[in-house]
């Protein structure tokens, strides 16, 4: 094909008859125009392949909407001129979408497309006759195909304005409606209004020139190529026009791509301009959306293509970022997506405990750092901007004077507000940015524990102590649920909770693509364990505080507003207060169907593209009261003799402790012991610790009296009574074989031992007193030998074995009834 | 945790004493409040009493610092001052040693002191005497030992050593494993 062009260029082509699209586009009446017996450039076919794609995309959305010529016309004209980089990337798009345009056709639209861009801005401007530097090889040869055939030059123009009719007609699909919006849209992409007057302009040229039909051999060499170089700006005016409209007659029908379409991209690795496009389509359709909307696709399908363009172009994984993107409203999450991709600004606190700000900002400034305070809200802060030295290696660092902490770790602190002489813990402390903020605040007076999960990380955390002269402090290393357990009583919490880090995207990029549903469920089960561990670490009853400050580094309701529910859910006994930041964003009190207490208003939220800080979440409880009316047997915290830990249950020795704290606490009806089920493990509790000084005890029938005691529910009396008679019936006839047995093997001259216990069978009826039981039992034979055997009267006790094995040695123990029960 | 035995406290407090002289009175009768060494792993740590009561129902291999960290115990029983305790000994020094800022940086790096870089010292500062090493802005960086007298210090060409180098607030940046 270009073969086909560069021989025709050689050839003295007849100038080409007046033909139909020739008239019409003189005429401006719209007509389907012939092109005949012309050869043609590769330029032509380029038109003619665009002008067959449009066919095809006009095929898919009906092509149903017509309009008049002109109004088209000039409001594409006002397009020419917008970005070239949008052009390059319409044609792009155009490109990857239609497979049917060959490479080097591809090439050389693209060329022209940006050659005719920035021709037409910057040609127009330049001087007559003078060849932008810039052409390349492609278009010089089209050009001289354009310019050396005069007369063909000139037809070309022609034509190619009459095939611009036609695939303007043809590309014709919005309705009177979109041409208002065209309109709103061409004077808000309208960048260069120069190059837009002056594109209209040339246009205004060309159909000036048309008049001078004919007059080419008139000419002067130097007016004819100038000429040429202007209709050959023109010409790429024109396709790139073309170009534009075609893609704006797509864009204002912007369509989502189909399944198959999504599935082609997904293994194709997609252009990010183009992804990016179809985000700022997106974005355009949802903001309007009656209007621009395809009917057959509802919101939701819009919104769906918008996450995975948007997890493609920032590098999330589709369930991120569908997460954080349904926290804002649609224009706000970009903002959110794009803040994260920047770093935030370095701040480092000054430590009060060595030095103060001032004279910290004057010593650094001296080393050569550009600082600044970071705020209103903080008077220790600096904000960093740059600086000569490493801002972590200063002599002053080393010497404690500031701590290299982000602005959102300074809120937690904030909130809490330690008094001196208070007892804090910091639950997650490591690598201690935090504990160190609270010492300097409680200016080394009172207790402040550190504790972490997290061995290495908190080598960093005592070193951080050290270093900023913290002389209060103990730093543990236990898992935080474990408080109260270790200590409680504390005067204030903090709790800063591990969290999936979605509000540090920009420290640590790895976090969009690792965090998973497991992770969550994960993170958010730990997180409302400690929270209920912090509530319980706190003495409600402390003059000063009784306040916990929940916090993490993320912005997902589920590890945020929820935990905070949760906590306000399984402890009556807190509240939510008001968390003393005057800035930042209120806590959800709604969210996707979930409604969460009123006052969750209280906590705030801060955000990268709002505060210019890390992502962060801050809550702020207050504990009221020490006891909450919940299940039997929650230790209760706090209280003074905390000190003796969790109680245990039911061992013996400290049944009788139990016994008056049930008391005590059935005064205040607020821990709900429940009596009933206690006395059964009270029993067993006695009756163990007399058994271990040697005193059984039988409640029961002196049949009983080998008996061991078990752990069955405790009888009434006429109940025990029937018990007793079914078993021992049982055992009698049991017994009586085994006897029988026996005496036959003992005439066989064997000598049996049967336990004593058959000496019971005497008093075999069953006594319904218990205290007469006991009596009858008192009348048994003491320490006798085992070698007794029974003459068959009476069954055995029904402890005895039937079958006469010895129990115990055979020995039947000595004892003692206690006054019986 | 648990207080030092008397061998212990012999030799932590000679090794105190050669920076601190016999101040170390002042370390344990403080008139605010009653404070006390502990033992704990190896470790001694300078804390006041209340809250080392409180530190005592954390378990014994959970608890990892109290208070301020003085130095540890070698196995051979040895005692080596750490520089977390720069604060107490830069309080109570009796012998100090001012650095030129040009010398700051290579002491930070743990390099002894050259004559070169000294720019006060202590009168009457005997040769192998513990000080404590100050910038010219009167911030403590660390502690070392005099490797001449003052008198001899003043006849040295520039690039002897004056101050051996015992410990230096650059640690907490080179050596943070060790440091606690």
């Amino acid at each position: 094909m270009g073969n086909r062009g560069r021989q025709a260029n050689s050839k003295q082509r007849d100038p080409a008859p007046l033909n139909d699209a020739t008239i019409a586009r003189i005429t401006g009446v719209p007509v389907g125009g012939n092109k005949d017996a012309k050869p043609k450039g590769k330029r032509q076919l380029a038109r003619d392949n665009k002008k067959a794609k449009i066919d095809a995309a006009n095929g898919k959305n009906g092509g149903r909407h017509q309009q008049p010529n002109g109004n088209g016309k000039a409001a594409a004209r006002k397009v020419e001129a917008s970005s070239d980089a949008e052009e390059e990337e319409e044609e792009e798009g155009d490109e990857d979408n239609v497979d049917e345009l060959a490479p080097p056709m591809k090439k050389a639209k693209a060329a022209n497309g940006a050659a005719a861009a920035s021709k037409s801005t910057k040609e127009q401007k330049a001087a007559k006759g003078k060849a932008p530097a810039f052409v390349k090889a492609d278009e010089k040869m089209v050009e001289d195909e354009e310019g050396s055939s005069d007369s063909d030059g000139w037809v070309d123009a022609d034509d190619v304005d009459s095939e611009d009719a036609d695939m303007w007609d043809a590309a014709e699909l919005d309705s009177d409606d979109n041409d208002g919006m065209l309109d709103d849209e061409f004077d808000d992409l309208a960048e260069d209004s120069g190059a837009e007057s002056e594109a209209g302009k040339a246009m205004k040229m060309e159909f000036g020139s048309d008049s001078e039909d004919g007059e080419e051999g008139d000419e002067m060499e130097v007016e004819r190529q100038a000429r040429e170089l202007d209709e050959q700006a023109e010409e790429d005016a024109q396709m790139a026009e073309e170009e534009m409209q075609t893609n704006i007659a797509q864009r204002e029908r912007f369509t989502l791509p189909s399944g198959q379409e999504v599935d082609r991209e997904a293994q194709l690795t997609e252009d990010v301009s183009l992804v990016q496009t179809r985000i700022q389509e997106i974005m355009r359709v949802l903001n309007n959306f009656t209007e621009l909307r395809e009917p057959e696709r509802s919101r939701s399908e819009y919104v769906e293509q918008l996450i995975k363009d948007l997890a493609n172009y920032y590098g999330y994984n589709e369930y991120l970022l569908e997460k954080l993107f349904h926290l804002f409203p649609a224009a706000e999450a970009i903002e959110f997506f794009e803040a994260n991709e920047v770093p935030r600004p370095i701040v480092i606190r000054t430590n009060t405990l060595k030095t103060r700000r001032r004279d910290l900002a004057q010593a650094l400034i001296n080393r050569g750092v550009n600082l600044e305070a970071v705020g209103k809200w903080s008077k220790v802060g600096l904000q960093i901007f740059d600086s000569s030295v490493p801002i972590g290696a200063t002599p002053e660092y080393l010497a404690g004077h500031y701590m290299l902490q982000a602005a959102s770790s300074f809120l937690p602190v904030m909130s809490l507000a330690p008094q001196e002489h208070e007892r804090i813990l910091d639950m997650c402390a490591a690598p201690g940015g935090k504990t160190t903020y609270i010492a300097a605040l409680l200016k080394n007076t009172g207790c402040l524990f550190a504790n972490d999960a997290n061995k290495d990380r908190l080598k960093a955390l005592i070193a951080n102590c050290h270093r900023l002269g913290v002389k209060n402090t103990v730093v543990s290393h236990h898992d935080g649920r474990e408080f109260p357990h270790v200590i409680g009583g504390f005067d204030r919490v903090l709790l800063d909770a591990p969290c999936s880090g979605t509000g540090v995207i920009s420290k640590d990029p790895s976090v969009k693509i690792n965090k998973s549903d497991e992770d969550f469920r994960l993170l958010t089960h730990i997180q409302k364990e400690l929270i209920l561990a912090a509530i319980d670490s706190v003495d409600a009853n402390s003059k000063t505080g009784g306040y916990i400050v929940y916090s993490t580094c993320s912005v997902t309701v589920e590890e945020n507003e929820e935990v905070v529910e949760y906590a306000l859910k399984k402890r009556p006994n807190v509240k939510l207060v008001s968390s003393g930041l005057d800035f930042g964003r209120e806590g959800f009190t709604r969210y996707r169907g979930k409604a969460f207490h009123p006052t969750m208003s209280h906590s705030r939220r801060y955000y990268p593209h709002t505060q210019n800080m890390d992502g962060f979440y801050v809550a702020k409880l207050k504990k009221t009261s020490n006891k909450f009316p919940g299940k039997a047997a929650e230790p209760a915290a706090g209280t003074p003799d905390h000190a003796t830990a969790a109680m245990p249950a039911g061992a013996g020795e400290k049944a009788k402790a139990k016994q008056t704290k049930v008391q005590a606490a059935g005064e205040t009806q607020d821990l709900g012991f429940d009596e009933a089920e206690d006395e059964t493990y009270i029993k067993q509790a006695e009756f163990k610790r007399l058994k271990s000084k040697g005193i059984l005890l039988h409640p029961r029938t002196p049949e009983a009296v080998a008996k061991k005691p078990t752990t069955k529910p405790v009888l009434s009396a006429a109940e025990r009574e029937a018990q007793m008679i079914a078993e021992k019936q049982q055992k009698r006839s049991e017994s009586k074989a085994a006897k029988k047995a026996a005496l036959k093997r003992l005439k066989g001259g064997e000598e049996i031992e049967v336990d004593v216990g058959d000496a019971a069978d005497t008093s075999a009826k069953p006594h319904a007193a218990a205290s007469s039981s006991g009596a009858a039992a008192a009348r048994m034979p003491k320490g006798k030998a085992a070698t007794q055997t029974s003459q068959g009267k009476r069954s055995p006790a029904s402890g005895a074995p039937a079958n006469g094995k010895r129990k115990r040695g055979g020995v039947n123990r000595p004892f003692y009834i206690v006054s019986g029960k | 945790m648990r207080p030092l035995t008397e061998e212990e406290t012999k030799i932590f407090f000679e090794k105190l004493a050669k920076y601190i002289g016999r101040n170390i009175v002042h370390l344990i009768d403080r008139p605010d409040e009653p404070y006390c060494f502990r033992l704990q792993r190896d470790r001694v740590f300078y804390v006041s009493e209340a809250i080392m009561k409180r530190a005592t129902s954390v378990g014994r291999d959970n608890l990892l610092t109290l208070g301020v960290c003085f130095g540890k115990f070698t196995k051979t029983l040895k005692f080596k001052l750490h520089i977390t305790a720069l604060e107490y000994l830069a309080q109570y020094a009796k012998y100090k040693v001012w650095v030129k800022p040009n010398g700051e940086m290579p002491f930070l790096y743990g390099n002894h002191i050259l004559k070169a870089h000294l720019g006060r010292i202590t009168e009457d500062t005997p040769e192998h005497q513990g000080v404590i090493i100050y910038s010219m802005a009167d911030v403590a960086l660390g502690f070392g030992v005099t490797a001449r007298s003052t008198q001899d210090c003043r006849k040295l060409d520039p690039t002897t050593i004056t101050v051996f180098h015992q410990a230096d607030v650059g640690e907490y940046l080179r050596d943070e494993e060790h440091v606690v």
